[in-house]
């Protein structure tokens, strides 16, 4: 389970977070909405530790985030879909995708390895052929998909995906979506997912939550979020210009 | 301008100053820590040791030879004013061995080495990159900075070394071929005159300079702004560094060696 409590961070003078306070039970799938640039990113780079919180706390497992003794092994419990790829460019697609899986603790035989990147490269809808290509070979879909299968590869407990379906054609989108599913209910992992595609917050989230102002503004079970009565969630879901988030022009 | 605010801009630079001179030694201080600790990350040494040794010999080569070969003339040409034309296989090993091969190769390291080091650690910061690696479990310091600086402070000293000997056969070429020197003479007067201070210097100063090198582009690109031009910043910043420093320790170490 994963707690934030009134997380602030800001960068300069731009306050981004602003004492956002979310729960995640373990096990579910957390949908996070809200407009572009309003922290959704930051905040899950806040509980992996990327990025220190200026307050607040965040507890995993009722344990503080921020001094977790071996970070090695809170580290590995985690899988993060990187918002732009983050592939490494050096390393061809299996070698990104096996990454934990050639190193450190989880180390393995490298066929086996190999193996098991290959399997997840199909998982997210990617032929064995691509596995000895460079990432900068890739579209920008395919790339997104070989972050999908890195972040799955050692079948973490707890995993992030920021934007998984962003740049992706529909039928890939509805494969993707399905597989988050997969991954929470069939592993029974604990899911946090930041999506701008309304089709996606309804096939993959238990619970929603949106970030506004810097706070949570709304959250609850995905299946009332159509009837909340959230003037900012309304405005959000039926992408409305009117409305009071304001849009600039 | 108020000489007050004057001395307070002062102050301000100089602690500017000595506060990044204190985070560059505490990261250097963090990667050789790493550098002893496991994991280790042979594969990426590897890599470091071909690029930062293997692949820097041409340009090395051709520095050194080019630079012997123009330190003989200039010899010949000023000893003769006082009929010294004589010493030219003396100073040109003196000068390659002491100071030209171990700045221009600490030089030429910065120039081919520290800025793609930089650019490419300031990309994968930029790109998440680094991110990503301590998302899987990795250190950057470990992963990325260790290597660098293990395979600089070993690939070197033999650059140096090695630019020695290609400037001192640089100087005795144009000696022999057109200054009308005898051959076996000059390679004699070279190894008689070298001390095993000499050459001790010269890799010292080849190991620093490297560990200078390595240290700086890890630095400036690990400490990258965003964007582009974050990417331009480390890479312009982190050769800049490198090459002040190599200078300034030079003039250090040939203190230490020399004046005492
Ligand atoms: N490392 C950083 N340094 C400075 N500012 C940052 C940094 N990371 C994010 N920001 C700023 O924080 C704000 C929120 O960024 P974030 O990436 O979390 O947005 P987001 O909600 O994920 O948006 P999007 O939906 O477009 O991805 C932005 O204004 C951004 O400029
Ligand atoms: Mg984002």
């Amino acid at each position: 389970m994963i707690r934030m409590e009134n997380v602030h961070k800001a960068f300069g003078d731009n306050r981004v977070l602003q004492g956002m306070t979310l729960e995640v039970p373990r096990g579910t799938s957390t949908v996070i909405i809200g407009g572009s640039g309003t922290g959704k990113s930051v905040a899950l780079k806040c509980v992996l530790g990327l990025i220190k919180p200026d307050s607040g706390k965040i507890y995993v497992d009722g344990k503080d985030a921020a001094d977790t003794g071996d970070r090695d092994a809170f580290l590995a419990r985690f899988g993060m879909l990187f918002q732009g790829g983050a592939l490494f460019d050096s390393l061809p697609v299996w070698q990104n995708v096996a990454f934990r899986l050639l190193r450190g603790s989880l180390k393995r035989p490298v066929d086996e390895a190999r193996a098991i990147a290959i399997e997840k490269l199909r998982r997210v809808g990617l032929k064995p052929d691509v596995a000895d290509r460079l990432p900068a070979e890739l579209s920008g879909g395919m790339q997104k998909r070989v972050g999908l299968a890195r972040a799955i590869a050692a079948e973490p407990e707890i995993i992030f995906f920021d934007e998984p379906t962003t740049g992706l054609d529909p039928i890939m989108a509805g494969v993707i979506n399905e597989l988050i599913r997969e991954i929470v209910t069939e592993m029974g992992a604990t899911a946090m997912t930041i999506t701008h595609d309304m089709t996606s917050v309804r096939a993959i989230a238990d619970n929603v939550a949106m970030l506004h102002g810097g706070v949570i503004q709304w959250t609850g079970p995905v299946a009332q979020m159509d009837d909340s009565g959230d003037p900012y969630l309304d405005q959000f879901i039926h992408g409305r210009a009117e409305g009071p988030i304001e849009a600039v022009r | 301008m108020n000489p007050l605010d004057l001395l307070a801009r002062l102050g301000r630079l100089v602690m500017s100053v000595m506060a990044s001179f204190g985070r560059v030694t505490l990261f250097t201080l963090d990667a050789a820590s790493h550098i002893l600790r496991p994991p280790y990350y042979p594969r990426e040494l590897g890599i470091a040791l071909l690029n930062i040794g293997w692949l820097s010999l041409p340009v090395v080569g051709l520095t050194a030879i080019f630079t012997g070969g123009a330190l003989a003339l200039q010899i010949y040409a000023g000893g003769a004013r006082f009929n010294a034309e004589a010493v030219v296989p003396q100073i040109v090993a003196i000068g390659m061995v002491r100071e030209l091969g171990p700045v221009l190769v600490g030089l030429m390291i910065a120039a081919r080495v520290t800025s793609s080091i930089a650019a490419e650690i300031a990309t994968m910061k930029v790109t998440e990159q680094i991110d990503a690696l301590v998302t899987l479990s990795t250190h950057p310091m470990k992963y990325l900075t260790a290597p660098r600086v293990l395979a600089a402070l070993i690939t070197v000293p033999m650059l140096v070394g090695i630019g020695d000997i290609i400037g001192i056969m640089g100087g005795y070429t144009v000696a022999v071929q057109n200054l009308g020197f005898n051959a076996a003479a000059y390679l004699q007067n070279t190894v008689d005159f070298l001390e095993t201070r000499d050459v001790v210097s010269s890799l010292v100063k080849g190991a620093v300079f490297g560990v200078i090198a390595a240290v700086m582009g890890c630095y400036y690109g690990m400490n990258s702004g965003r964007g582009a031009q974050g990417v331009g910043r480390a890479t312009k910043g982190s050769v800049e560094a490198a090459a002040v420093l190599i200078l300034a320790a030079n003039f250090v170490l040939t203190g230490v060696f020399f004046s005492i």
